[in-house]
């Protein structure tokens, strides 16, 4: 079994102190329209990383015409670097399924699913027994807690080892049993969903936060946090310091302030958001998380001033390679073109001419990629290159035209 | 096969197999068990799947070749998986994986002789908090040194 990493969990919202069940009980005397309003007044954007207005989400779901409508709750979190979910999914679970009742309440739904990566396996029994217990105490099933005509209840799905499946419309895809390709948007889920009907599908991080807020307020919330971005958001955080682990911390911080929590010394670059963000050098380490200036689903992973930023660049490649799902031309074909890129750049036969067509095929990849992955595949690429060209520029003149043409 | 498909089976007055929306959803979940129980998905099996749920084959075939925990090629009684993000790799699961194929006696992507181990590298396994980590099976195991690694195997020898 795991062995619990803990670091004494302390937080404003997901590990602040909590009742469970007593935010469903509230919902449900406040009533639907009044429990998306409380979400919508919080300004609670969506944790997976993509940040659209849960409320707004959940409203468009809520007024769709359908008998049959589903919550989906996004349990694949497969970018490199993350494991809040893990945290949340194993000690938390309850807050997740409470979370997930609410917005089934608020919308109307009567099936939810949780999609939970093939990796995670090893939660299953604890969170059926979980599940179990909540349809024991009425908090899932017929008649939830006596309302009228209000049934729900959750069924755990596993993936089976692919990161596209975390993109919305290619974990719908894999739960109606096809290959994990995303689909055109729009129509988005919330219209046009699971076999065709409405569908809220939320970040395990989102339905965690919706209890809190639901409990306290949303002008308690909004006053935790940036004017942008309302509340928490948790961290995962790896690489090259000396306290890893999973942190609940305000938006607005910055990345000077992250490091100096972690124990992270000599640090020359951060991750932010995993293979798919973006890399912050050192002269950015005033910038803060949020949303309207470093996006995130939570990964950071640190790096120290012994890195090779083309080690780096060369491993987030190589697993864009792998993940891609083939579907669409500019990520099929873009991803192994930079990584040959990459490669060259380290044996010197780079030139400069070359590193000019793989910059504009990296705009391409970027506006024209169907889905989330082929969009964000070369960002750390770019970052990478631009940032660090003294790792890859061979003499000591700076102009990389010179030297990236003479080593040839 | 029958004992995998508990779906699909529903037929009209002509006896064709009646597809609902359902059944298709059961796909992966059968082709999980299957490989499970069996370490693979053969092509026969893929038949009777295909004609369980009144699909093409290939439409199956498609769908195991996607999922990298899927496979047509059998696997080990146990399939040890090392995660190659860059968090382990810095942590030094290269080390961890040489060390693996020293003692297995194989190369990463390959089965022992005997059929007990598979050995594989796999993208993040949300376990970067504790690098370098590894997964035997389903169980996730953290903080992975390399002398933990010949008591690894022989547990699950």
């Amino acid at each position: 079994m795991i062995k619990k990493n803990t670091n004494n969990r302390k937080g404003k919202v997901i590990f602040s102190k909590f009742e469970p069940f007593t935010a469903l009980k509230k919902a449900l005397d406040i009533g639907r329209s009044e429990s998306i309003a409380e979400i919508r007044e919080s300004n609670l954007k969506g944790r997976g990383g993509a940040g659209f207005p849960t409320g707004v989400k959940w409203n468009l779901a809520a007024v769709a015409v359908d008998k049959e409508k589903y919550i989906i709750c996004n349990a694949d979190e497969g970018e490199p670097g993350t494991f809040k979910d893990r945290v949340l999914l194993d000690e938390y679970p309850e807050l997740v399924f409470e979370g997930m009742v609410i917005a089934a309440y608020a919308v109307g739904a009567n099936k939810g699913f949780l999609y939970l990566r093939g990796e995670y396996k090893s939660f299953l029994p604890q969170l059926e027994k979980k599940l179990k217990e909540m349809r024991t105490e009425n908090y899932l099933g017929k008649n939830i807690l006596n309302k009228e005509n209000f049934d729900f209840d959750i069924e755990i799905r596993l993936g089976s080892g692919s990161y596209v499946c975390g993109e919305e419309t290619a974990l719908i895809e894999s739960l109606e049993g096809y290959r994990g390709e995303a689909r055109n948007k729009p129509p988005f889920p919330a219209n046009v969903g699971y076999n065709g009907h409405p569908t809220v599908l939320n970040n395990v991080e989102t339905f965690a936060t919706v209890p809190h807020i639901i409990d306290k307020g949303s002008k308690w919330f909004k006053s935790i946090g940036t004017e942008k971005s309302s509340g928490t958001k948790l961290l995962s955080i790896s690489g090259d310091c000396k306290k890893p682990g999973v942190y609940e911390v305000p938006f607005g911080i910055t990345i000077k302030k992250i490091l100096e929590m972690v124990n992270a010394i000599d640090t020359k670059a951060v991750q932010v958001g995993g293979a798919s963000g973006h890399c912050v050098s050192k002269k950015d380490f005033g910038r803060q998380i949020s949303y309207e200036d470093l996006n995130t689903g939570g990964s950071i992973i640190v790096f120290n001033n012994k890195r090779n930023m083309l080690d780096i660049a060369e491993n987030f490649l190589e697993f864009f390679k792998e993940e891609s799902c083939g579907q669409c031309t500019p990520c099929r074909e873009g991803i192994p073109v930079l990584l040959e890129g990459v490669r060259m750049l380290r044996k010197g036969e780079c030139t400069h001419e070359y590193l000019d067509d793989l910059l504009s095929l990296s705009e391409t990849m970027k506006l024209a990629s169907k889905c989330g992955l082929g969009q964000s595949s070369p960002n750390a690429f770019v970052d990478i290159i631009k940032t660090f060209k003294d790792e890859y520029v061979l003499n000591e003149n700076n102009d990389i035209k010179e030297k990236i043409f003479n080593a040839r | 096969m029958s004992k995998f498909c508990s779906v699909g089976k529903e037929r009209d007055e002509n006896g064709e197999i009646i597809v609902c929306e359902e059944s298709r959803a059961k796909l992966l979940p059968i082709l999980q068990n299957m490989q499970q129980e069996k370490g693979y998905i053969s092509d026969e099996d893929m038949q009777s799947v295909a004609d369980e749920l009144g699909i093409h084959p290939v439409e199956v075939y498609s769908v195991v070749t996607f999922y990298s925990f899927l496979s047509v090629e059998k696997k080990g009684e146990h399939i040890i998986r090392i995660s190659n993000c860059i968090s382990n790799i810095m942590a030094g699961s290269k080390e961890i994986l040489k060390q693996f194929e020293r003692i297995l006696n194989i190369k990463v992507g390959e089965t022992t002789s005997d059929g007990k181990f598979t050995l594989e590298e796999t993208a993040c396994i949300g376990m970067c908090d504790m690098a370098p980590a590894v997964m035997v099976d389903d169980k996730l195991i953290g903080n992975v040194t390399p002398r933990m690694v010949k008591k690894i195997i022989k547990e699950h020898s």
